[in-house]
């Protein structure tokens, strides 16, 4: 079931795709690269090394994430994230004291945790937003009715709304086209780069961040991330929602 | 029966016209959120649902009013409320399209409506919320229809359609308790995280619903010169006494729980609420308002000398509505969203386009009202004409 859905939906992805980004291309790119190397998974996970990031280099994975998927730049409370800087302390107010003080104001990345339990997923009425098999949660964006209750459903702020038309905000030149741009009134969120994966490419954000952004296959006892969760100490956001998050913080 | 609608004094006629005009300007500017997206609300990343869904939240309450009507005549043989509750059952019609509407109004590709038949979604609280919202709509409009044409033809109403009344009592309070799913369901929402959320919907929800409908049934009498009869009233009064009690209470209950445990997660949303937090103030003055009112008013409600007193019963019944619209249309839907999930603290203060097609859909409902009463209490008059 599940798998032919995938199927189903990787096909109407493309489909559209390759319409929506330019209808003249239509005829000329058939989608992504299904190559031999396409990456699987049974779980994706993905582990933050926070002694190994600075400032630098989380803008550099930021600006990797929101150029690669045509994520609009504007300038109010209106606005998409995808990935972005947030001080410690809001990330894990469950897990801080007040004599944290030089953690508390250091800025940590945030995004969508694909969490193994997605509340989003689970409130969404139409199926717009749904996981994989391998973990990663997805959206359909040509689905999506723009209710936001997965807004609300979300405990980490995750999502964001197209409350503007976010092709008024990108410019022409700069577009990457192996990406859809939104239409206006749809939620989107980080994905995992599933596309990048089933080409066989690592994430943006992974890739840019110069081996501070581990990510692997939780399943496999082998896999980096799974050997740095055993030898380092790490937090996920919320633990206590029983969300099951997998994204992992290393501090 | 229709005809009744379109006979009518210079009154009658300058009331729609009004409403007409408000319903365009709000049409207007829903015009304009269709063209720039919802960019043109206030909402934002942080606090993503507003005015409109919390207008859905404070009139699906109202919406169940009929049924506090319905129990008492067709379980207890309460014959009070043979000549009133058709108008119950039509306000019920009303307020269920508004919802519907704010529904509407609320999503980003209204024209995807559809898409939550084509891939219907158990799991989602929202899909049932339609179909409870939606069966209700048809049961009142087939009850209060069939009812009425009985009545106009002097028989009574036919058999088949008890077990369709039956029906409507448990469905008016599925309403309000999978509206309060809506949030009581959403880990990290530590404000709605509650299991005393339906039960405080369906209390506040039977006390502002017959009170707007003992409003209504005062604007009735003088405007149409139509009486829907003292004993009536009285009923929905005591009504109110009692569901404005619980719903006090049960507000009582939260505040208790959150302020004594003090944690902060349940703690920080009351205190934005009451008290502001970081300069953010602009909901306290309202919510000590609407506290202020609704303790006036059980204060008021509670002497049947009160409750006797047209005037006095009606002052009460406005302030019934101004503590309940406050606590739903405002404070209960924001303040779940602040503080944030990650801490921060913001003010949402609806735009002007928001409070516009707000008006405009209320246009749609005080119309649609006014219509099926005059329908009604056209029958009504008729019958006890001969
Ligand atoms: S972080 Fe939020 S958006 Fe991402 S999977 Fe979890 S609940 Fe869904
Ligand atoms: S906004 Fe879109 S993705 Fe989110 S719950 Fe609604 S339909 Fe689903
Ligand atoms: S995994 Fe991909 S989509 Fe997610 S933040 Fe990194 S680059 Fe962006």
């Amino acid at each position: 079931m599940k798998n032919s859905r995938r199927k189903f939906i990787k096909f109407a992805g493309m489909a559209a795709l390759g319409w929506s980004i330019c209808p003249s291309l239509a005829g000329a790119r058939s989608g992504p690269r299904q190559s031999a190397d396409r990456l699987r998974a049974e779980r994706w996970a993905m582990v933050i090394d926070s002694e190994k990031l600075n400032d630098e280099l989380m803008d550099k994975c930021i600006e990797a994430c929101h150029k690669l998927h045509n994520v609009p730049d504007i300038p109010n409370d209106q606005n998409i994230k995808w990935i972005w800087k947030e001080p410690f302390y809001n990330l894990f107010h469950d897990q801080s004291h007040g004599y944290l003080k030089d953690k508390k104001s250091i800025p940590f990345l945030s995004l969508c945790n694909h969490c193994d339990n997605p509340p989003c997923v689970r409130v969404c009425p139409t199926q717009a937003t749904f996981s994989r098999d391998d973990g990663i949660v997805l959206m359909d964006f040509h689905r999506c009715i723009g209710c936001r209750f997965c807004m609300a459903g979300c405990p980490y702020g995750s999502r964001s709304f197209n409350y503007f038309n976010p092709r008024n905000f990108l410019d022409d030149d700069q577009l990457v086209h192996d990406y859809p741009t939104r239409e206006m009134g749809v939620v989107e969120k980080c994905e995992f780069c599933a596309h990048l994966l089933d080409q066989g490419d690592m994430p943006a954000c992974v890739e840019a961040s110069e081996g501070a952004i581990l990510f692997g296959d939780l399943n496999d006892p082998n896999s980096d991330v799974r050997k740095v969760l055993r030898e380092r100490y790490s937090l996920v956001r919320k633990p206590k929602l029983g969300t099951d998050p997998q994204v992992y913080y290393l501090i | 029966m229709l005809e009744k609608a379109i006979k009518g004094s210079a009154l009658y006629w300058i009331w729609l016209l009004v409403l007409l005009a408000v319903i365009g300007v709000g049409f207007g500017a829903y015009l304009q959120q269709l063209d720039q997206g919802l960019s043109v609300t206030a909402l934002n990343r942080d606090v993503s649902w507003g005015l409109y869904i919390a207008q859905l939240t404070f009139l699906v309450g109202v919406a169940a009013s009929a049924v506090m009507m319905v129990i008492p005549m067709y379980l207890h043989n309460h014959k009070a409320f043979a000549r009133m509750l058709i108008l119950g059952e039509f306000m019920a019609v009303a307020t269920i399209i508004m919802c519907l509407l704010f529904v509407v109004v609320d999503l980003g590709q209204p024209q995807r409506l559809w898409n939550v038949v084509l891939y219907p979604t158990p799991s989602s609280v929202l899909f049932w919320d339609m179909v409870v919202l939606n069966g209700y709509l048809f049961l009142n409009i087939l009850i209060g229809w069939v009812t009425l044409q009985a009545e106009r033809k002097r028989v009574g109403p036919p058999k088949w359609i008890k077990p369709f009344i039956y029906i409507s009592i448990p469905w008016a309070i599925s309403i309000h308790t999978v509206t309060a799913f809506l949030y009581a369901g959403l880990p990290g929402r530590d404000f709605w995280l509650t299991a005393s959320m339906a039960p405080s919907f369906l209390a506040s929800a039977f006390a502002a619903g017959p009170a707007l409908l003992i409003l209504l049934a005062f604007a009735v009498k003088i405007f149409a010169k139509w009486d829907p009869g003292r004993e009536a009233i009285q009923s929905l009064a005591k009504i109110v006494t009692y569901a404005l009690a619980a719903y006090l209470f049960l507000i009582g209950c939260k505040i208790f729980t959150a302020g004594y445990s003090m944690v902060p997660d349940k703690l920080a949303h009351w205190q934005y609420l009451y008290f502001g937090l970081e300069g953010h103030t602009m909901l306290s003055g309202f919510m000590w308002a609407s506290t202020a009112a609704g303790v006036a008013a059980l204060l008021i409600l509670l002497f049947p000398k009160n409750r006797q007193a047209d005037n006095i019963l009606a002052f009460a019944c406005v302030l019934v509505l101004i503590s309940t619209w406050i606590e739903k249309g405002m404070g209960l839907i924001t303040a779940g969203f602040v503080p944030t999930p990650m801490k921060e603290v913001l003010t949402y203060a609806p735009s002007g386009p928001e409070i516009l097609i707000t008006l405009g859909i209320y246009g749609i409902g005080f119309l649609i009202i006014t219509v099926l009463w005059k329908v009604g209490i056209g029958v009504r008059r008729e019958i006890e004409a001969t």
